[in-house]
């Protein structure tokens, strides 16, 4: 998104270098799509197709059953929670790692992969280890003073944090990194402070990575289901996200109501997704 | 004098950047530090600007000790070699900026925004983006927005340096020119000796964190302070035991009886321009001597010439004995 002083003279020479497509390019081309539809496309049109395997009937049983209704609410309470806070941490550590120097940042860095590698079930089995109201580390302290952690929302909210952590900020720090802290300096010299100078010349310049990485933890948190499922306790119109109905009712048979939920959470995913890559070009040149 | 420098010491890890170094910038003037890459002038640069902290030492901008003041508080202009556009805002906006953060009337901030870019030439370029302006234009822009929060004294780190030799030139000129309207106590970096001489109204020579020689640019080209101002400042050549500047270097005929000429052969002439460049090889040294087309046309020389060459006897100074080193006191020497 930068055009860089010293690339501009190059790109002439770039463009002419590239050879006109000749056949092993179209197969490749081929390859490439045929192992799309067959992993991504076709599996997900499925999905949608047999939701409408009735017509509109499973979709408006789902609609009208108030425990779906709660639990499609929840977990777009969740997702957001998730969302807002991964935003607001993840762009702060991406400039603690990019602009400062410190003690344990390679450590940091490492550490901020691990939700990304670790299964999301043993993201729930080691918060119930800490949050638990029983025998957690933490647990019981927080019961005390009347909060509950697991079994309840902050605790889905604790666990779809975790697992969307990264997103936002593997989005940032590329960015960070290429645009450098020269404009900040600039902002600076011309009298600007610190919180005027991430208002004015650091949000916007990183403004198309946040997009990206907001998008990216929202369909994340809006799918998560493994961590959830563990710290949730999956109870009937208190805990149990959407996620969580569509397994319920896959297990009980209810085919239809299950393809119609994992509809509705495929549909607001793709639609996030869609937005960001129409606004996109426009802003950018 | 507008900004003192006082024993400021700067390291990086291992690497000494500055070394104790003082100075005394003047008032209303062009000044250029001079130097080369790493030797601790854009350093010096930054630390006025309070774009990175000195170890110890102290920094006094127009009698106010700026030593511990954040680079927002010390009301410089600071313009960087790339530029470093707000890529977001339009050409108006960036020039707007510090205004903006001062939260000057809206009417205010229009016109003078309208003389800068007056100032400027950049007019019907305001609402573009930097993106669509060439790297000439931008540097201009990036001047007009460090002037536009009318600092006591404007920075420029190499700001030329990311232009094509045309381009640089002209912007070179211009800079002279708008300082002379302007008249804001202006410092500037630079390893470009030729830039520096051109533009500056004093130079400080900079090289491994130390200064060489402060002065105006005839004084350093004509009594440089030591081997490495010399060396930095132009071309240079050894007779005998002293480096003389090639153009000092007098050819005479073969036959003469002048009192200190050393005999040579020609081995190479080389023609750039209106300038003729000729090699004479001597005992054991070869010597560089220039000379203009119809000096060259007046002797002569041809390949293979046996010539007498001597220190002109008009140059008095603007040589120096070869041995002393850039970091033993000056000696310069007199013919």
């Amino acid at each position: 998104m930068a055009e860089h002083s010293t690339a501009e003279a190059e790109r002439p020479t770039a463009v002419q270098a590239r050879p006109r497509p000749g056949p092993a390019k179209y197969l490749l081309r081929l390859v490439v799509l045929v192992y799309l539809v067959l992993l991504v496309a076709w599996p997900v049109a499925l999905v949608g197709r047999n939701a409408f395997a009735n017509g509109l009937t499973d979709l408006r049983g789902i609609l009208d059953d108030p425990d779906v209704v709660h639990a499609l609410r929840l977990t777009i309470t969740v997702a957001v929670t998730a969302v807002v806070i991964n935003t607001v941490f993840g762009v702060g550590i991406s400039l603690l790692l990019v602009r400062y120097e410190f003690p344990g940042k390679r450590l940091l860095n490492a550490l901020l992969d691990i939700p990304l590698s670790v299964s999301p079930i043993v993201v729930g089995l080691a918060l119930v280890l800490v949050y638990g109201g029983r025998g957690g580390w933490f647990g019981p302290t927080l019961e005390n003073v009347g909060f509950q952690v697991i079994f309840a929302t902050p605790g889905i909210v604790l666990a779809t944090v975790f697992v969307a952590l990264p997103l936002v900020i593997r989005e940032v720090v590329p960015v960070l990194q290429e645009v450098g802290d020269e404009q900040e300096q600039a902002a600076r010299s011309l009298g600007a402070n610190a919180i005027q100078t991430f208002r004015r010349i650091t949000l916007p310049t990183i403004k198309w990575g946040v997009v990206y990485g907001v998008v990216l933890s929202l369909a994340r948190s809006l799918g998560e289901f493994g961590a959830v499922k563990v710290v949730s306790g999956n109870v009937l119109g208190q805990t149990r996200t959407a996620t969580l109905v569509v397994e319920e009712k896959y297990l009980n048979f209810d085919k239809g109501g299950a393809y119609a939920t994992a509809l509705l959470l495929t549909l607001v995913a793709v639609a996030a997704i869609i937005v960001v890559s129409v606004i996109r070009p426009k802003e950018q040149r | 004098m507008s900004i003192e420098i006082a024993n400021v010491t700067k390291r990086f890890g291992e690497f000494v950047a500055l070394d104790d170094v003082s100075v005394s910038i003047p008032s209303g003037q062009l000044t250029a530090l001079l130097g080369p890459s790493g030797g601790g002038k854009s350093t010096l640069l930054r630390i006025i600007a309070g774009l990175e902290q000195a170890d110890s030492g102290r920094v006094q901008i127009e009698g106010l000790d700026a030593t511990n003041l954040p680079p927002q508080r010390r009301n410089v202009g600071f313009v960087f070699q790339h530029y470093a556009a707000f890529k977001h805002l339009s050409v108006r906006r960036n020039v707007a900026f510090g205004l903006e953060i001062r939260r000057r009337p809206k009417a205010e901030i229009r016109s003078r925004v309208d003389d800068l870019l007056a100032l400027v030439h950049l007019e019907q370029f305001a609402d573009r983006l930097p993106s669509q302006l060439s790297g000439g234009q931008r540097q201009r822009m990036a001047l007009a927005r460090a002037l536009a929060v009318q600092p006591t004294v404007l920075l420029l780190d190499e700001p030329f340096g990311a232009l094509d030799a045309k381009v640089r030139k002209e912007l070179r000129d211009w800079l002279r020119r708008l300082h002379d309207e302007v008249h804001v106590t202006t410092v500037f970096v630079t390893h470009d000796q030729e830039e520096a001489l051109e533009v500056a109204d004093e130079i400080v020579v900079i090289n491994d964190g130390r200064i060489e020689q402060i002065g105006s640019p005839d004084e350093l080209y004509d009594r440089p302070a030591n081997d490495f101002v010399m060396r930095f400042l132009g071309p240079v050549t050894q007779l005998g035991d002293r480096l003389v500047r090639p153009h000092d270097v007098q050819i005479l005929p073969a036959d003469g009886h002048e009192p200190g000429a050393t005999t040579g052969r020609i081995t190479r002439i080389t023609r750039v321009g209106f300038e003729i460049r000729i090699e004479i090889t001597a005992d054991d040294q070869v010597i560089a001597a220039t000379l203009t087309r119809n000096e060259f046309l007046a002797l002569h020389l041809q390949l293979d010439t046996t010539v007498r060459v001597r220190i002109a006897p008009e140059i008095q100074a603007g040589t120096v004995a070869v041995d002393s080193g850039p970091n033993l006191p000056a000696t310069t020497a007199v013919t």
